[in-house]
């Protein structure tokens, strides 16, 4: 619990001075991510502790190097949560590496990702200078949005020092019904669900499977469940768990594991690779020996994106490819933040 | 930056040479160069701000608009872009050497999609429109600013607008799963796209409410939500503001997170009473309205909990609409504030602040002490439930020095919610309006880190220049009248 933000500052302007690339660490849950790449380790983990809680504005302020898993527990004691549900990856994960790879849970499309759950950042840029931007309030239109924009970045624009995150309050109850179905019906399914105002929080399909978790008031959950109909899931917490933190067996094993992030409607991708599908259909997860031309040809069609997740090559791009126009403006953004071009080089794209 | 046409030509040869140029490419009833035409143009929402531009456009393609900005790039000609001119920062005022390129005839909805939950829209169509679009399919677009009735989705996209239902349903940026936009060089750029996550950097965020600093926007995506079965409206009034606060803080800490939580102050309630005859009690000092939507049994469930709570905090009166004829009529009232308020001074300012909700009492106090101060009456309306503030501060601009007092006002009432926590701008923008208070939210370091990404975005520096963020000499300047 500890606010070691200058000696931070210092090793960015000794890095800077030298010209040497640092790679941010946190809790070095997912090291596993993005490309290969090398540099100077630059620890956050000491960064840590909780800085301000307000439980009646709803706002947590934390530094970026503070365990997930720390910040659950505060939140539990008055009954709020964090509304991305982000993997804990053992309790290792961090609140700013969950930012910097944009890691959300199975509530993601009704709740919202870590970037929408963001309200404000403080960061540290290339040229060493510790910066604020955003603030606690939901509302906040003042300026660009560097705080939002750190997302997904894998901290190739800069260190982020200090998260402050919109939690909502626990929903009064939660249960899961299960239906048993194939794939392309479970898919049909989630659409028609999805279109009704029921209080959904997380729609998965695995090992023909539909899983349907229902959060909300008492009344609203039970009378979905009269609509619905369906069997009702035994410790379904464990389940939701093992699908936010990649533990299911589905995710067992060496097999590349492809993320393709599409439109939910989009039919079965039917190249008979093992597939989960989360986010109600828009989240699809594959395990296949491919190429991420070959994937990314798949998201495409599926009108969306590919990336490689876990394992396979992790020299080559693992990110979907940027069109040339969207690449240059990459290049530019980066250079605006990073100018001599030292945090994470290489771990988004290999040409960033 | 403006290169040679300024430098070796006068305005009067510069507008001659564009119109012959974009006449290439537009029908003749596209361009707009005669004075008194041009005057429709010279401002936006906040008319304290006027400037006539050089040319006004309205193309009427994508392809078209690319063109135009292809050739201001070139030339160097300034662009600000713009839509159905009802901001309200003076974020679409005119640049009196460049071009008004309006968006007004983008007004397609080019493609529904319901099983995904998306509409694609270009940016001249009015926000209220999707929602009617989809409404058969029992879906809506959340974002609903007050001006949803003729603001376009294009502006709410520069200004991140919010609205009412953003305690619930977030904000514009947290519902637009994509668009396409043109760059300052015209050249076409996919940001996003169907599925929820993309790769590389989210620019996303970065572009909407960029204010059009960064970027024209002609084609969005934003996502649909399942209209609730249920809504129903609780007002309750009380006589103190503080006790209003409270009970703002009361329901959120009861875990009930509303559609939407308003309140109103005196003066507000007394002007909207007046005008719309919605039933508000008028001899209290502060309104709320609190909506609770989503399944019929939860609805009822939180309706119950909250008229409660209400109660107990001390509520005088407390009523739940009963149909939606009532709730409408309830929420007619709270939008039609400002122009309620127009109605009992000559003119009035809007301004656009957002503090901490534990904050309430306390900026409230201080602004009715520098209400007196200045000498000048304020009526608050305001989101209550995520601390966006609207005074309205009441002035004559037939008074000598009455707007310039009425803006010191609002300045300083910015610069409080600053101190407290909060920020100069919640759904507003800060246009040119509020540049002078961007150095009471921001260090020089970091302003000049949004000069970098602006760079970025536009080298020439040929996108709605001189607005959102000060230039820095000028803004150290300010800083030396400050001290």
């Amino acid at each position: 619990m500890t606010d070691i933000a200058d000696r931070l500052v210092d090793q960015v302007m000794t890095a800077k001075t030298a010209s040497r690339p640092l790679m941010i660490r946190g809790g070095g849950s997912k090291t596993f991510l993005g490309r290969a790449a090398a540099g100077e380790t630059l620890d956050m983990s000491g960064h840590s502790g909780v800085v301000d809680y307000s439980p009646s504005e709803l706002v947590i302020t934390a530094r970026a190097g503070t365990r997930i898993a720390d910040v659950r527990r505060i939140l539990d004691e008055q009954s709020q949560m964090l509304p991305f549900e982000p993997p804990e990856f053992e309790g290792r994960a961090t609140l700013g590496g969950a930012l910097a790879a944009n890691t959300s849970g199975p509530a993601r499309p009704w709740r919202g990702s870590v970037r929408d759950a963001l309200l404000g950042t403080r960061i540290i840029n290339g040229k060493g200078e510790h910066l604020r931007f955003g603030g606690v309030v939901m509302k906040n239109v003042a300026g660009y949005d560097l705080s939002r924009a750190q997302c997904g970045a894998m901290g190739s624009l800069g260190v982020i020092t200090e998260l402050s995150i919109r939690v909502i309050p626990k929903p009064e109850l939660e249960t899961t019904l299960v239906q048993e179905c194939n794939e392309a019906t479970a898919i049909n399914k989630m659409i028609e669900l999805c279109r009704q105002p029921r209080p959904l929080s997380a729609v998965c399909w695995t090992g023909g499977r539909l899983y349907l978790r229902l959060s909300g008031a008492e009344q609203a959950v039970a009378s979905t469940i009269g609509y619905w109909g369906g069997e009702l899931l035994e410790r379904a917490a464990d389940f939701w768990r093992l699908i936010q933190e990649q533990t299911h067996e589905f995710f067992d094993g060496d097999m590349p594991l492809w993320r393709l992030s599409v439109k939910p409607s989009a039919p079965p991708l039917g190249n008979d690779a093992p597939v989960l599908l989360d986010w109600g259909g828009a989240l699809r997860w594959v395990r296949a020996e491919s190429s991420l031309t070959a994937m990314e040809r798949y998201a495409v069609s599926a009108q969306g994106q590919a990336s490689l997740y876990r394992h396979g090559d992790r020299n080559g791009e693992v990110y979907h490819r940027l069109s040339p126009p969207l690449r240059a403006l990459h290049q530019r953004l980066k250079a605006a933040l990073d100018p001599d071009g030292i945090f994470n080089p290489g771990r988004l794209y290999s040409w960033l | 930056m403006y290169s040679s046409v300024t430098s070796t030509s006068s305005f009067e040869t510069r507008k001659k040479l564009l119109i012959e140029e974009m006449a290439k490419f537009l029908p003749s009833d596209s361009i707009i160069a005669d004075e008194e035409t041009l005057r429709v143009y010279e401002c936006d929402g906040l008319s304290a701000y006027c400037e006539r531009p050089l040319l006004t456009v309205l193309p009427d393609s994508v392809e078209n608009v690319q063109k135009i900005l292809k050739l201001c790039h070139r030339w160097g000609v300034p662009v600000v872009a713009r839509g159905a001119g009802t901001g309200l920062s003076a974020g679409a005022t005119p640049s009196p050497e460049g071009i008004l390129l309006s968006l007004a005839r983008l007004n397609r909805i080019l493609r529904i999609d319901p099983e995904a939950r998306t509409a694609t829209v270009q940016p001249g169509v009015r926000n209220l429109a999707i929602s009617q679009a989809v409404e058969p399919m029992g879906l809506f677009y959340a974002p609903d600013p007050s001006s949803q009735i003729a603001c376009t989705i294009g502006g709410n996209l520069a200004e991140n607008a919010g609205g009412a239902h953003c305690l619930k349903y977030g904000l514009t940026v947290h519902n637009v799963l994509a668009f396409e936009m043109l760059t300052a060089e015209g050249e076409r750029v996919r940001v996003g796209g169907q599925g929820l996550d993309n790769c590389g950097f989210d620019l996303l965020p970065l572009i909407i409410g960029s204010e059009g600093l960064l970027g024209v926007i002609t084609e969005i995506t934003v996502k649909l939500l399942p209209s609730p079965d249920a809504a129903q409206v609780i007002m309750a009034a009380f006589d103190s503001v503080e006790k209003a606060g409270d009970a703002v803080a009361g329901v959120i800490a009861k875990g009930i997170i509303p559609a939407a939580l308003e309140m109103m102050d005196r003066y507000a309630i007394q002007a909207a009473e007046d005008f719309v005859r919605a039933g508000y009690p008028t001899n209290v000092e502060a309104l709320l309205l609190c909506e609770i939507d989503g399944v019929r049994e939860e609805v009822a469930e939180y309706v119950e909990q909250v008229e409660d709570l209400f109660r107990e905090l001390g509520a005088v009166a407390v009523r739940t609409s009963q149909s939606d004829a009532e709730r409408a009529l309830l929420w007619k009232g709270r939008k039609s504030a400002f122009p309620a308020v127009g109605r009992i001074s000559p003119d009035y300012y809007c301004m656009d602040g957002v503090i901490p909700r534990s904050q309430l009492s306390y900026v409230l106090t201080r602004m009715r002490e520098m209400s007196e101060e200045y000498g000048l009456r304020v009526a608050n309306v305001f989101h209550a439930g995520d601390g966006n503030l609207h005074p309205l501060i009441m002035f004559d601009a037939n008074v000598p020095g009455e707007f310039e007092k009425t803006e010191e006002f609002g300045g300083r009432i910015l610069e409080l919610c600053v101190a407290v926590g909060g920020c100069i701008t919640g759904e507003h923008g800060v246009g040119l309006e509020k540049i002078r208070q961007m150095r009471s939210q921001f260090s020089d370091s970091e302003l000049e880190q949004f000069h970098a990404v602006k760079e970025a975005f536009d080298p020439g520096g040929v996108l709605n220049p001189g607005k959102g963020v000060p230039i820095l000499r000028r803004c150290q300047e300010y800083r030396s009248i400050g001290n």
